[in-house]
Parts: structure tokens; C-alpha cells; sequence
């Protein structure tokens, strides 16, 4: 059984989807609504990494190292202004689609082995990191035009 | 001369209890014999109340309540009898000016108009028009806004447009958004006359509405009087009269909201036919306030448990209900979460839709629900949703031009971020009219600092060098209230039509001009090359709006200036199956929500992530309201060592906004001539400060310098008026935004004027005053 790996992988996404959140925030604390958000989107991840830790255990734990290596292709120091928080949160979001991926897969094997209470941590993982993306899918959206055609 | 009583002294008046019709009083302040009266409405506050202006030789010489109109019945309150003053104050801006190495200097309107196009011509080819902002009032008239509406969308099509309403009333409208899928106050006035319970949340009324305030204290004092439940952390005004007063710590609206909704559900309070049949969300609501137990909730909001159950015993069997909220909810943490709490209040117990059952979403502003019907601020005309392209279609067949123009991939720029984008040089033409950020909004010195930004053209159109007007590069003049012709809209939906009674003065002209005028030289055409604005006059402008809000619910259609003045006041939406207007919106229990028609997906209330179109259609509520839950989120900055204290701000009586007009009216003025801290004797205590000692309050941000008034103010609170700036008096730091903070409603991106963390002290030794005001400051009194 390999379920294992996407145990641990979804620990390490959101880890690091948790610290990348609150890089963002200190980056750009210019921005109080990036500052803040991203705060709290940060505790979300937190949490969805304390709440599959448990998991590991029951499952096994190979080491795997992909996110890691995504998140130091990703964030290479701090930017600021404009343009850099569009890249910011197009990095946020490629992040956290690594995650969403993750729980997905997660969910279809908890199914799979009938394991109820992951499937429920799945469900409520998926339904959280759907509103980070819906966030960062928003705000990209809003910074985009003034960063690319006006500044 | 003739003042039928003292409103100064005495603010409400002499008592005239009743249930049923509201008697009619006469109030009236006039100085001489008025040749003529003008129908017009009061500006000095949201209310609208219906008035006549006296005028005698070309000079308004006073003014009287309508006693046939349906908001005030013949009322007025202080500013209302007393700011008329201010039209002919010598302090009015007469001139075009045109700033010159730090000098103003008096030009021609075609110069500074000249300077104006050019300028905005010069950026929109160099930059787009995405380097072009507007931010515009609450005051103006509505023909003005929809003008400047299409001017911005149609014509440049910037994203950037919004109004001071986004300090004040933009929670409002999101929260009518988010629940009922559009804007729009449900209720009417009329409710009060009837209704079994008021709820005051987070508003002052009897300061803020002081003729709203009458009459309920009319019927407060009449036979079989309504139970009043009062939530403000300070002692007010209704607080005394009230049931039952909850006085929360700063920030906890959501839990206070949440245990009393908790309450109704566990005690079976719920109209569960009317939730079956009228809405969505249920389930998740009782999911969300089960935990929000009475003890749970007095140890977070720290508010005695009895106080709570009591209040929602009130809340949960009255039959009838009106609802009132302002600053307190919508300048405060999660602020659309917690007004729309209030909605499904109303939704869970069906109180909605018939006489005595109301909410209000108040406004602050007496023309603030314009500007957000007519697009001036980041609302689309007529509640258009911007992310429903058969919205835009609509407006582009109107405006008869290409869809495209009008800018619709995101929604439009709220004021926050528009002032963001002046302070990374992204946006480099600023034009503000009819208010003053350099008072008003959180954190002036960085305000300060935004509008005084080489690279940022700042155009003002004000009657009065404001502070925000002294850092601009050219100041246009404009007319007032009494000084022009338009209509504007209360905010129980009542239209009131404002008759021009005098002449501007000097060369000041009404705001509609000027945008008309700048519409023409800039050469806006439609896309059969014919001028986009088709209009030339108020009466020409009011007739564009009205086709284009047909069918919408803001529905002014069957309105016509002769009907407006053949009565006072018409309730919107009016058009041919409600001719005489509409006085309860949802009597059927049926909601603009429909995805074709609402004015928003709606919103994540925690992140203000937006639905997507697809997402909202997915589960369509197809005319049922939408009831959203929400948890509680802690503020982001909380009272710690260095900064102990929470600081509020508000309004008093006296004064209306930043002062520009009833700080220039003696009577007024006199009774509140600066700004005070307002502190509880506990801290009073801590800190050895006497009542009436000069203080030092400080934030991260800045800091003020004041009298401290000990009051019956929650401990650990601290309350200071946001009217006082530097025109008349800057020899000190004292506007109450020197302190606060640049964070805002995820949602309704209200900033978040309540709560900052301070602290209290002796002043410090006096030092260099920063640069407060650039230029000049006028003395208007002695």
C-alpha cells in the first residue's frame, strides 16, 4: 500500500503552504487586506497539517521531498510592489493546487479503504483549501490589470 | 425672525407620543420674512427629512420642516435647522483655483478646465485610463453621480471609481447583497409607528438620526410603547431609554450576534415555514451558532449572560420588529458578517416585508444610497452585478457603446486600494469631490502623504478649502445644497426632489456642470460618434437614470420631477405597477436573488474570496434569501503593553463630518468646538487623568492631543469624535485618524474605524506640529 506517500505529501504541502501564506503576508504588509488574509489562510493550513499529522503514524511515513523543492522554485526572497505581489500569489496558488491535488487523492483512497475519519478530515481539507484558492483566485484577479497594463 | 424652539438646548424637542400615525410638529428656524419657499430635503444627515427653503432677496434666510412630508412630519433636528448657514459663509470657495509652487492662484473655469483635460488626456494615452481615479461623496445629488458614472465607465472606463460611502455605508449595502442578492432597504419608516421592538445595533440614532431618534422616542413615551434592545459599548442617548443595553468588548458584533440567534433556535423562536419557504443556509447557521452558549458568549464579548438572554427573549417572541444598524457594526471586525446576522435575524423569524417589521441597514449620508445605485462608487448602475456579462450588455445597449469599454473583469476598485494605488504611482490622476480624506480616512499621515505625492494630480471640487482641498493641484468650485436642482434618495428609499432656491457664489457651479462640461471637452462619444452624455440638465439627467434603472429593483421609472414636487417624497422602486411607490420591499417573501438577476455571487465572509458565477448558479436560491453564518475571528491588532487600550471613534451631535459646513455655523460650532477623548473613571483612575485634563492619546499610527471626558464608557475603551481636522485649529495633532488603522471588512472593504489599540497619557512637551494643512488656514469666527 502507497497511501502513505500522499499522507506525507499532504503534510508537506501544507507546511509549506502554511509558511509560504505568511512569507507572503510579511512581504507585503503594504497591502493590509494581503497582510491579513494571508495571515489567516496560513492558520488554515496550519491546521490541515496538525489535523493529517496523525496520520502519518497509522500509515507510514516515506520520505518524500517534491513540495519542498516547489516552494524553493517558487519564493526566492522577498518582493515587494506591484508586480511582485502578482507573482506572489500566482506562486500561492500553484501551492495550493499542489495541495488541493493531494487531499483529492487522499479522499479517493480514505474511500477506498473505508477509513471514515480521513475521509472527513479530506472533505474538510478540500472544502478549506477551496477557499483559499477562491481567495487567491480573487485577488489575482483584482491585482492583475493595474500590474501588467498600468504600471 | 422666527425659531419655534431650541434645538441647541434642547435637541429633540417637546414630545408627542403616539402609536399609529406619527403626529405632525412644525419645526422652523428663520431669520426675517422669506419672499419664497423651495421644496428641498435636509443634507445634514441620512434621514432625508423633507424641508422649505426660505429666501428672501436672492439669500436663503432660513428654513421649516414639511409637516405633509413622510419622513419627518414638519421635524428637525440641530443641523438641520442651522446648517443652511453655512451657504453663504464667507469661507466659500468662489474661484477656479490652480496651485503653483504652493500657491493657489484664482483662475478662469476654462483654464483650470483646460489644465483638467489636458492632464487626463495625457495619462489615459500614456497609462490607460487604469491611471485615472475618481472618489466621490455622499453629498452630491443623484443626476450628478449617474453622470459621473457613465463619465467613468463609459467614457474613460477606469475601474477606479468610489465614494466616501465606502467609509460609512458600504456595509450596508454588502450586507443586503449577501443576503438578499441586491441592495435595497427592506423596510420603511412607517414600522416604527407600529412596531412592538426596536434593536439598535452599533447605532447612535438619537445623534446620528436625531429626527429618526423623535420619533421613536415619541413612541417610547406613547401608550403600549416598543421594548428597546441597545448594543454600544458606550452610554448613549437610546442606551438610557433602552431594556435592555449590551455594551460588548470592540470586535465581538459576531459572537454577541451568534449567542442571541443561538438563543431563538434553542428556545424554538424560529418561524421554521417561513425559513422552509424563503431561504438557504439554515442547517449551516445552527451549525455554526450551537456553539455560541450564553456562557461562551459572555466570556468572549464580556457582557453579562441575563443581559444577553434577556435581550433575546425580547428579540425572539416580539411580534413585530425594527432593526436599526450603523458604525458600530460596519466600522467594526467582520462587520458584514455581523450585519448580515441582523438580516437572518429578521429571516428566522419572518419579521420582514410588513408593517412594524423593518431593518436598517442604515446609511450615514444623506445621498449615500445614490451613489450606490447610480455607479458612482464600486457598484454598477441600477444594481448591476459586474460579473454577469448580460449586466454589462445591458448597460452598453444603453449607453450605446461597446461592451468592452466598460470595465467588468473584477469588481470595481474600492477606495482603499484606489488610495494604494496613488501611494505605488499606478494611479496618476486623482479626482475627489465633495469630501475630504485628508480627515476622513484611517491613518492621515499616510493620507497626507498619498495626496501630496509628486507624481499624483489631484483634482478637488469642494464649496470650502478643506484640508484634503489645500493639497490639490486645482480646486473647482462647487454650489450646494439650495444651490442647484437634483433629487436624492433616504434611506428608507425615499426620493425627495431639491429645488435650486439660489445662486452659487461667485463662480461656483453645481457638480453636474462641471462633470457635463468635462464630458464635453474630453469629447466621450458613443459608438455612432454621437456624444455619450445625452444630457444637459438635472431634469434631461434624472430621465437617463430612470431608464436606466427600468426594472431593476432601484426602479424610478414611473417618477418625474413634477410628480416629485407635486408631493414630498416617493418610496423607490416606483414605476407602473407601483405608481405611488413601494413602501415594504419582499411582501411575498420573494428575493432579488436569482442568479440572473441578483447583484452579486456573494462572498467568502472570512477571506472576501467571491463566488463564481458557475458556483452561485450551482446552487441557485431563485428568489429565496440567502442566510450565511460566520464564526468569530479575533482583530488583527488587540490592546497589548505598549498600547493597552481600545479607541473608538463616532460622531456627536453638533457636527456633521469633517466639519466643512456645520463648523462654520456659530450656533453649532459653539456646543462642540473641538474634539475630546472619551474615557471611562476606572482608566480615568489608572492613569491619573482628571475630567477635563488635557491628554495624549497615541497608536502606532500618530497621535492627538485633547481633553479627556470621563464618561460611563465601557473600561478599557477610549471614544473621540472623527469631525475635527485642521482648517480652523492646527496648532496640534487632534483628528481621531491620526490613530486608527489601514485594514478593512473583507467583504465590504470598510476600514475598520473601531478599533485601534492606544494608549493614554499627560501631553507631551509640545514639538514641531507636523506639516497639518499645506497651505492656509482660514479663521471663520473672530
Amino acid at each position: 500500500m502507497n497511501i502513505g506517500v500522499y499522507v506525507r505529501l499532504a503534510h508537506h504541502s501544507e507546511t509549506q503552504l502554511a509558511e509560504a501564506f505568511l512569507q507572503v503576508s510579511d512581504h507585503h504588509r503594504d497591502e493590509p487586506d494581503v497582510e491579513e488574509t494571508c495571515r489567516l489562510l496560513s492558520s488554515w493550513s496550519k491546521e490541515k497539517s496538525n489535523g493529517i499529522r496523525p496520520f502519518i503514524a497509522t500509515y507510514g511515513e516515506p520520505r518524500v521531498n517534491e513540495p519542498e523543492t516547489l516552494f524553493s522554485d517558487l519564493f526566492q526572497g522577498p518582493r515587494t510592489g506591484g508586480l511582485a505581489l502578482l507573482r506572489d500569489l500566482h506562486d500561492l496558488w500553484l501551492l495550493a493546487t499542489e495541495a488541493m491535488i493531494s487531499w483529492t487523492v487522499l479522499l479517493q483512497a480514505s474511500r477506498a479503504l473505508r477509513d471514515e475519519d480521513l475521509e472527513h478530515l479530506c472533505t474538510r481539507h478540500i472544502t478549506q483549501t477551496d477557499r483559499q484558492l477562491a481567495w487567491l483566485q480573487t485577488r489575482t484577479k483584482q491585482a492583475a490589470p493595474q500590474a501588467l497594463v498600468v504600471a | 425672525m422666527t425659531i419655534t424652539r431650541n434645538s441647541i438646548e434642547d435637541i429633540w424637542g417637546p414630545r408627542t407620543p403616539y402609536r399609529g400615525q406619527w403626529p405632525e410638529r412644525s419645526d422652523c428656524n428663520v431669520e426675517g420674512t422669506p419672499e419664497k419657499w423651495v421644496p428641498s430635503a435636509c443634507v445634514l444627515c441620512s434621514n432625508g427629512c423633507g424641508v422649505e427653503i426660505g429666501v428672501r432677496e436672492g439669500k436663503i434666510v432660513g428654513i421649516r420642516g414639511r409637516s405633509d412630508d413622510r419622513v419627518n412630519r414638519g421635524r428637525l433636528g440641530p443641523k438641520g435647522l442651522y446648517g443652511w448657514k453655512a451657504n453663504a459663509s464667507p469661507d466659500r470657495l468662489t474661484h477656479p483655483l490652480i496651485q503653483k509652487k504652493g500657491r493657489f492662484q484664482e483662475v478662469s473655469w476654462d483654464e483650470a478646465m483646460d489644465v483638467i483635460v489636458r492632464k487626463s488626456q495625457e495619462v489615459r494615452q500614456q497609462y490607460t485610463a487604469g491611471a485615472i481615479g475618481f472618489y466621490t461623496s455622499g453629498q452630491l445629488f443623484l443626476e450628478e453621480y449617474y453622470t459621473l458614472g457613465v463619465i467613468g465607465k463609459a467614457g474613460l472606463g477606469t475601474p477606479h471609481m468610489d465614494g466616501n460611502t465606502r467609509l460609512c455605508t458600504a456595509t450596508s449595502s454588502a450586507a443586503l447583497k449577501e443576503t438578499f442578492g441586491c441592495d435595497g432597504q427592506p423596510g420603511s419608516y412607517n414600522d416604527i409607528d407600529t412596531t412592538d421592538a426596536l434593536f439598535n445595533f452599533g447605532h447612535n440614532v438619537a445623534e446620528q438620526q436625531t429626527v429618526l431618534w423623535m420619533r421613536m422616542l415619541d413612541r417610547l413615551c406613547g401608550a403600549n410603547p416598543p421594548k428597546l434592545v441597545v448594543v454600544d459599548p458606550r452610554p448613549v442617548p437610546a442606551s438610557l431609554k433602552a431594556d435592555v443595553h449590551l455594551a460588548p468588548k470592540p470586535g465581538t458584533n459576531v459572537p454577541v450576534m451568534n449567542g442571541l440567534l443561538h438563543l431563538l433556535i434553542r428556545h424554538g423562536w424560529v418561524d421554521r415555514s417561513y425559513v422552509d419557504a424563503h431561504t438557504i443556509g439554515f442547517e449551516k447557521l445552527e451549525k455554526v451558532v450551537a456553539d455560541w452558549t450564553p456562557a461562551r458568549v459572555a466570556q468572549v464579548a464580556d457582557i453579562p449572560e441575563r443581559g444577553l438572554r434577556e435581550a433575546a427573549e425580547i428579540l425572539g417572541t416580539t411580534p413585530t420588529l425594527v432593526s436599526t444598524l450603523l458604525q458600530g457594526v460596519y466600522q467594526s471586525m467582520q462587520a458584514t458578517a455581523a450585519a448580515c446576522q441582523v438580516n437572518n435575524l429578521h429571516l428566522l423569524r419572518g419579521l420582514l416585508g410588513r408593517d412594524g417589521c423593518g431593518i436598517y441597514q442604515m446609511n450615514g449620508q444623506p445621498t449615500a444610497q445614490n451613489t450606490r445605485e447610480c455607479g458612482a462608487d464600486g457598484d454598477l448602475p441600477g444594481f448591476r452585478n459586474w460579473d454577469n456579462p448580460s449586466h454589462i450588455a445591458d448597460l452598453a445597449r444603453l449607453w450605446n457603446v461597446e461592451p468592452h469599454i466598460i470595465p467588468h473583469w473584477a469588481p470595481p476598485t474600492h477606495a482603499m486600494q484606489i488610495f494604494r494605488y496613488c501611494e505605488q504611482g499606478s494611479i496618476k490622476f486623482l479626482w475627489i469631490s465633495g469630501t475630504n480624506p485628508a480627515v476622513s480616512l484611517p491613518d492621515l499621515r499616510r493620507t497626507r502623504r498619498i495626496l501630496g505625492q509628486k507624481d499624483l494630480f489631484v483634482v478637488v471640487q469642494d464649496a470650502f478649502m478643506t484640508e484634503t482641498a489645500s493639497r490639490a493641484d486645482v480646486i473647482l468650485p462647487a454650489a450646494i445644497w439650495g444651490e442647484k436642482t437634483g433629487c436624492f434618495t433616504n434611506v428608507d428609499r425615499t426620493v425627495h426632489l431639491s429645488r435650486k432656491a439660489i445662486e452659487p457664489p461667485g463662480e461656483a457651479r453645481p457638480d453636474l456642470e462641471i462633470f457635463l462640461d468635462y464630458a464635453e471637452r474630453m469629447n466621450f462619444r458613443d459608438k455612432d460618434d454621437q456624444p455619450l452624455i445625452k444630457w444637459h440638465t438635472a431634469e434631461e439627467a434624472f430621465e437617463a437614470w430612470k431608464a436606466c434603472s427600468r426594472g431593476r429593483p432601484c426602479d424610478y421609472s414611473g417618477m418625474t420631477y413634477e410628480r416629485l414636487s407635486s408631493r414630498s417624497g416617493i418610496q423607490w422602486p416606483c414605476n407602473s405597477e407601483n405608481p405611488d411607490g413601494t413602501s415594504h420591499l419582499y411582501v411575498d417573501g420573494h428575493f432579488p436573488s436569482d442568479a440572473e438577476y441578483c447583484e452579486t455571487y456573494g462572498h467568502d465572509f472570512d477571506s472576501g474570496a467571491a463566488a463564481t458565477p458557475e458556483r452561485y448558479r450551482a446552487h441557485n436560491p431563485e428568489g429565496r434569501a440567502v442566510i450565511k453564518a460566520s464564526d468569530y475571528l479575533p482583530p488583527f491588532e488587540e490592546p497589548d503593553e505598549r498600547f493597552p487600550l481600545w479607541l473608538t471613534t463616532g460622531r456627536v451631535v453638533y457636527q456633521f463630518h469633517t466639519r466643512t459646513k456645520t463648523g462654520r455655523v456659530e450656533e453649532l460650532q459653539a456646543k462642540a468646538p473641538e474634539p475630546f477623548v472619551e474615557i471611562s473613571s476606572q482608566d480615568a483612575a489608572d492613569h491619573g487623568i482628571a475630567d477635563g485634563e488635557r491628554v495624549e492619546v497615541r497608536s502606532r499610527r500618530g497621535y492627538v492631543q485633547m481633553r479627556a471626558k470621563i464618561t460611563g464608557i465601557r473600561p478599557g475603551v477610549l471614544f473621540i469624535p472623527f469631525h475635527y481636522g485642521y482648517w480652523d485649529e492646527n496648532s496640534h495633532p487632534r483628528a481621531a485618524n491620526e490613530l486608527t488603522l489601514v485594514e478593512w471588512d473583507p467583504v465590504s472593504k470598510q476600514p475598520h474605524f473601531k478599533c485601534a489599540a492606544v494608549r493614554i497619557g499627560k501631553p507631551g512637551k509640545s514639538g514641531l506640529v507636523p506639516k497639518l494643512v499645506k497651505t492656509f488656514v482660514r479663521k471663520t469666527f473672530g
